[in-house]
């Protein structure tokens, strides 16, 4: 194996001797132990997805199953799967829409105007992070049943993305400061309007830190169980944690049938990681880069 | 054009969380409209041993989760960081739990956990340690990776120069570490100590799955109480009492991160260079 050149114009040997490129022994050491914390549970899940209920009793979940078995897979198919993964697509996207339509010009005009009004609303998103979504499912709830959308996929969207915003502004904020103020005058002198500014300026060159909050308000719906365990009831609106909890209950001391929900539940991410790691990766890196 | 935006964050956040502080001065059963009662469930708040217990239990969770956390994501952040030939394959494995759902993570736990078929075969939900190590555990096998990542961006931004210098200078390697690693990644440590905070404040999902609250009502974070009072006691005015509560302790813990960092500024790492 070669390691790839690093970029950078001034690389000269002696910078050979820099300590990240040492070996490091004890940090190498840290990372493998802490590989077997990651990996254990997620091969105990993926075997014990694999075992036949009956021989789940007593069953420790490090043993290979001794007739692996795709069974629970099919149970998890056949109790609409489907159906849920279908919602949370619908939540994350929608989501992901309206993160993006509120954040991007909001960002603009804080980084762009300097009045005390942009700097209210910039210190009132950076309050907003630490708002517990617990703490307001109370009044939301009130708030959903009065607005007539308790039991719709509108009444999770819709607290998902505003819960989204205050993290979304402050990426999108750290990015946009980054364009260099001679661009802006640069196309004001040109007579550009704000808005064609906003999409032929702002949108290009904040693309990491859109596609930052692009990953990040589409974890948050995909994760979320909290607004649809609440505001949610019925099969219709029903998303996959919601469902994943359910299953608890369903398939009881089914845990092989429990287990092959999770990894099923994985799944579709897994295929997103696989395709977009680097925006992915890359895009979270950036949170704390700023 | 910012103004859709404040709208919309200000009706379905900032506004709900003022009217969890109004509903905290009404009786409300989940039908009908909520009665003024004045300060009664503030008054049964503040004499109910529950929510004593409650925050104890979450202050404790919060601490160890963020020393937890914090140590072992930061040195795999530091680490990862660097340009060795086996870092890319490790820290792709080291993202697999960012794959899955808080709620499948716990319910993964809850299995591997269990008593009769998990990797343990012993009760460890059911004593009062065994469940709040397995909560921290399973709050850091989920989000360490994401800190790792934090870590790592910061990790990069740090300039070769300072190494250099030191390493002239005849700096070793935990020399280099302390003096250099550490201070520059200030902001760093902020963004993610406050993440950290506000995250396990809200260890809802693992609460609910892994410990019910139990063994008894010894897991019971704030939210969890919140929780159980309004959605399975139907006493919504004493719930909106513990979610103001929760807002306070929030918000008061990160102003006094935010002002001891000085992160609200937005000051850059590179200051005094």
């Amino acid at each position: 194996m070669k390691t790839a050149p690093a970029p950078g114009p001034d690389r000269t040997a002696p910078r050979r001797r820099h300590w990240s490129r040492r070996a490091n022994p004890l940090a190498g050491a840290g990372s493998v132990i802490w590989l077997a914390v990651v990996i254990v549970p997620v091969y105990a899940m993926i075997s014990a997805s694999l075992t036949h209920q009956s021989e789940a009793l007593g069953h420790n979940a490090l043993k290979p199953p001794s007739h692996p078995t795709l069974d629970n897979y099919d149970t998890v198919l056949h109790n609409g799967f489907g159906h849920l993964l279908w919602n949370t697509a619908l939540v994350a996207a929608a989501v992901v829409v309206i993160v993006l339509a509120l954040c991007v010009p909001l960002s603009y005009v804080a980084v762009r105007t300097r009045s005390v009004w942009s700097g209210a609303a910039f210190r009132l998103f950076l309050l907003g992070v630490a708002i517990p979504a617990q703490a307001v499912v109370v009044p939301l709830y009130l708030m959903i049943t009065k607005l007539n959308l308790y039991d719709s996929l509108l009444a999770i969207i819709l607290p998902t993305a505003a819960f989204a915003m205050p993290v979304s502004v402050l990426i999108l904020t750290g990015t946009l400061r980054d364009i260099s103020e001679d661009l802006y005058e640069a196309m004001g002198l040109d007579g550009a309007s704000t808005t064609r500014m906003l999409f032929q300026l702002v949108i290009p060159l904040a693309k990491g830190g859109i596609s930052t909050v692009v990953v990040y308000a589409a974890l948050q719906a995909w994760n979320g169980l909290l607004f649809p365990l609440i505001f949610t009831q019925s099969d219709g609106p029903r998303v996959l944690t919601l469902g994943l909890f359910n299953y608890v209950s369903e398939f009881g001391v089914n845990i092989p049938a429990l287990l092959a929900s999770v990894v099923l539940s994985g799944v579709p991410i897994f295929v997103v990681y696989l395709v977009a790691r680097r925006a992915l990766v890359g895009g979270l890196m950036g949170v704390g880069g700023k | 054009m910012a103004l859709p935006g404040i709208l919309f964050f200000v009706f379905f956040a900032v506004g709900p969380m003022v009217l969890a502080f109004y509903l905290s001065f009404t009786q409300w059963n989940g039908l009908g409209d909520p009665r003024p009662v004045g300060l009664a469930n503030w008054r049964k708040l503040l004499n109910d041993d529950r929510l004593t217990q409650s925050l104890t239990v979450t202050v404790a969770l919060t601490v160890v989760s963020w020393v937890f956390q914090t140590v072992i994501s930061l040195l795999l952040g530091v680490w990862a960081a660097g340009r060795q030939r086996n870092r890319a394959v490790l820290s792709a494995i080291f993202f697999t739990p960012f794959l899955l759902s808080s709620t499948a993570i716990s319910l993964l736990f809850y299995a591997l956990l269990d008593p009769n078929f998990g990797i343990i075969h012993a009760d460890t939900l059911g004593t009062t340690s065994g469940a709040f190590l397995a909560i921290v555990f399973v709050g850091g096998w989920q989000f360490i990776p994401f800190h790792t990542l934090i870590y790592q961006g910061g990790a990069r931004q740090i300039p070769e120069v300072l190494y250099q210098a030191a390493a002239i200078d005849g700096a070793g390697r935990l020399r280099q570490f302390f003096s250099i690693t550490l201070p520059q990644l200030r902001n760093t440590a902020t963004t993610s100590g406050v993440l950290m905070v506000v995250g396990s404040l809200t260890y809802f999902e693992t609460v609910l799955i892994l410990t019910q609250g139990g063994p008894g009502t010894d897991t019971a974070i704030l939210p969890y109480l919140m929780y159980q009072a309004g959605f399975k006691s139907y006493d919504f005015g004493y719930a909106s009492a513990v979610a103001s509560f929760l807002v306070i302790a929030a918000t008061a813990l990160s102003l006094l991160m935010v002002r001891l960092s000085g992160f609200g500024a937005m000051r850059s790492t590179r200051e005094g260079m």
